[in-house]
């Protein structure tokens, strides 16, 4: 009974501090919102077509027109969907590789680095047994590209784990590293020496390249891919390991104090990743270029980084926004015909993620007024 | 001249730029904001300084504006890791993915246009007749004197003043400078804005002196291995500056080993820096396993009046 007089004056202290300053606002985070709602990724998709109109403007353009024909081109025309899906093949299987990384806070960035890898060792297989039958290339290229890639992942988990190295910087580093093996290889011992000095390997035969659909470009990786989001899905929903990763995401230190041996993850994690990635490089090779060339990815790997958060390493999520940013680069290309670089995908890709962010976080917030 | 004078000042002429950036990433990382947006910062940087000065031909408007739109982006930054609290690694990632793509954008029309740039170069004539220093510092240019005092004046700052003192609590521990009075929200904007300003004009230097040509993507990486530099550099000014010359010196190395006619393909000789910075990372790591590495204890961490650690 003392204390009431003691809690009635506190109590009235901040009923009049709130009187001076019932005009102003302020944000503070909202204790009843623990996860971001599931609007955020549209919005921010709006509000980044909303900016880059903003620079699409000053360039002399009209938005609505450049945007429309950025639809038109990647989702108006049979032709349009079977390419849009065909870049969003290797953008699914990036992606997924970066979002098992990401659940455990491991930051894998390289994963444009580990799809070069790939892309090399299902060539490499051509190369030195140029004359298998399909039944026996395609899958050993699978298993090489697969392992080439895992191989660049774990390039990036042995520093991490055994010597604390910040795997950002290492697999970025690695990237570029990947790329220019690539180039040696295209530019020197495996250059087509029919090919009037075109930096690539020799076309692929029929029993080298996946199966496609009809007569379109869409090939057999999507198959791959499908299964790949689905054991995800079932892994971490219903294993044992599946748990685990979910408990390093949740809590690093409950997780170590469980007696979880995390750097084993983490190596395990990023041969996955790195392995995902390099499936992407042999479907491509395999089923697009029908051959190893220089400049073979227009920044899948970086893509896929958005791709994962925008999907917020949700495994449905990550099949339609990699199908979005699969129309983000084919529109890109449909509107360099009105004068327009179709680094405007890239653009936009960038401001997705700002926005997103932001959104996600802004979510969280609830505005109040007063003090 | 002989070779250790060329060497030295063709690691100068590479290695201001990654000092320029790694100041800018210190300056930010010891006020405790993480700055992965370096790349994106120095490509910004480096195709406004191309714009303006084609626009203008006035070399001190394309600082400017570089100052101002890297300053721009350094305020986002801020904005989402300071107010909003966001992950200040995906922040980084999307000002380097942003500014990757919007740089590209920008510079479609002046790419591979050479801008025939002529920077003051500060003309030491006395300095000539001793040996190895005078043909190193009798001729260097503006950009490279700036660095050289922002090093001292950086070092100073950090580690003689008490607004550096503030400054290593806002990234050491934010709750305590939260007491002492300093407004952490207000400074770590400060300092977040600043450094990327720092950034944007590593990646101006880059264009206007070290390859006066823009071509998309043309730092190739470097953002990042300035990134690394910090690291290495333990957060320090004045070890920032060797660090940054060992790289220049890195980054030179392949084309001058290609010079002597030696047959290594030149993919490998370009991969030198990159495999450097793992391995030297890997021997930090291993060397400092059970010291501390001299990062900022709150590194990454928002800071929050009203929560406990």
């Amino acid at each position: 009974m003392r204390q009431l007089p003691a809690t009635e004056a506190a109590a009235s202290q901040r009923g009049t501090s709130g009187m001076k300053r019932r005009f102003s606002f302020r944000l503070e985070l909202d204790p009843s919102r623990s996860s971001a709602p599931w609007w955020t990724p549209i919005l921010s998709v709006a509000l980044a077509l909303l900016l880059c109109a903003v620079f699409i403007a000053i360039n002399g353009m009209n938005p609505i027109t450049v945007y429309m024909r950025m639809v038109t081109g990647a989702f108006g025309s049979s032709f349009g969907i079977t390419e849009t899906l065909v870049k969003a093949i290797p953008l699914l299987l990036c992606g997924l590789g970066v979002a098992i990384a990401y659940r455990i806070s491991i930051w894998n960035i390289g994963a444009e680095g580990q799809f070069a890898a790939g892309a090399m060792g299902a060539t490499a297989v051509i190369i030195y047994f140029p004359d298998l039958p399909a039944v026996l290339t395609i899958p050993l290229m699978l298993v090489f590209g697969m392992l080439a890639g895992g191989f660049w992942g774990l390039l990036t988990a042995i520093p991490r784990t055994y010597f604390g190295v910040n795997e950002l910087i290492t697999s970025l580093m690695l990237n570029y590293v990947a790329l220019l093996a690539l180039d040696y290889f295209v530019f020197g011992p495996w250059k087509d020496p029919q090919g009037f000095n075109f930096p690539g390997t020799p076309m692929f035969t029929e029993a080298q390249s996946l199966p496609v659909l009809g007569t379109t470009r869409l090939h057999l990786g999507l198959v791959f891919a499908l299964i790949a989001i689905l054991l995800y899905f079932l892994t971490i929903r219903y294993t044992k390991w599946g748990y685990e990763l979910r408990l390093i995401g949740a809590n690093s230190n409950a997780a170590k104090n469980a007696g979880i041996n995390i750097n084993k993850h983490i190596l395990i994690v990023m041969l996955i990743s790195g392995g995902l990635a390099g499936i992407a490089g042999m479907a491509e090779v395999s089923g697009v270029t029908h051959r190893l060339m220089y400049g073979i990815s227009p920044g899948y790997g970086y893509t896929a980084i958005i791709v994962a958060w925008l999907a917020k390493l949700n495994p449905l999520g990550l099949i339609v926004s990699s199908v979005l940013f699969g129309g983000l680069i084919v529109g890109g290309y449909s509107v360099q015909t009105m004068g327009l670089p179709s680094s405007i995908s890239s653009m936009l890709q960038g401001a997705i993620l700002f926005f997103l962010i932001a959104g996600d976080m802004l979510s969280k917030f609830r505005l109040r007024s007063g003090g | 001249m002989e070779l250790t004078t060329q060497l030295l000042i063709a690691a100068i002429a590479a290695g201001t730029p990654l000092l320029f950036a790694t100041l800018g990433g210190i300056m930010n990382e010891r006020a405790g904001i993480i700055q992965l947006g370096a790349e994106g910062l120095m490509l910004m940087g480096a195709v406004t300084a191309c714009l303006t000065y084609l626009q203008t031909g006035s070399l001190s408007l394309a600082l400017l504006a570089v100052f101002g739109v890297s300053a721009a982006l350094g305020l986002i930054h801020a904005f989402l890791c300071v107010t909003l609290r966001a992950n200040q690694i995906v922040s980084g990632l999307a000002v380097t993915l942003f500014g990757t793509g919007f740089s590209a954008y920008l510079g479609k029309s002046v790419s591979g246009q050479p801008l025939g740039t002529t920077v003051p170069r500060l003309q030491l004539p006395w300095l000539e007749p001793i040996p190895v220093i005078g043909p190193i510092f009798a001729n260097l240019n503006l950009f490279t004197w700036v660095s050289f005092v922002l090093v001292i004046a950086m070092h100073v700052f950090i580690h003689r003043t008490s607004w550096g003192l503030h400054l290593r609590a806002l990234g050491d521990n934010p709750a305590t400078a939260d007491v002492m009075g300093i407004r952490v929200q207000l400074f770590r904007y400060g300092y977040v804005i600043v450094g990327a300003a720092l950034i944007g004009l590593a990646g101006a230097n880059m264009l206007l002196v070290y390859s006066p040509t823009w071509i998309e993507g043309m730092t190739a990486g470097r953002g990042w291995i300035a990134v690394a530099l910090v690291i290495f550099a333990r957060w320090n000014p004045i070890r920032a500056l060797f660090c940054a010359y060992f790289f220049g010196v890195l980054d030179t190395l392949g084309f001058r080993i290609q010079l002597t006619g030696s047959d290594i393909p030149p993919y490998f000789l370009k991969m030198i820096p990159y495999v450097v910075t793992i391995l030297v990372l890997m021997f930090l790591g291993w060397r400092n396993r059970n010291k501390p590495s001299g990062t900022p204890e709150a590194l990454g961490q928002p800071y929050i009046r009203e929560q406990r650690f």
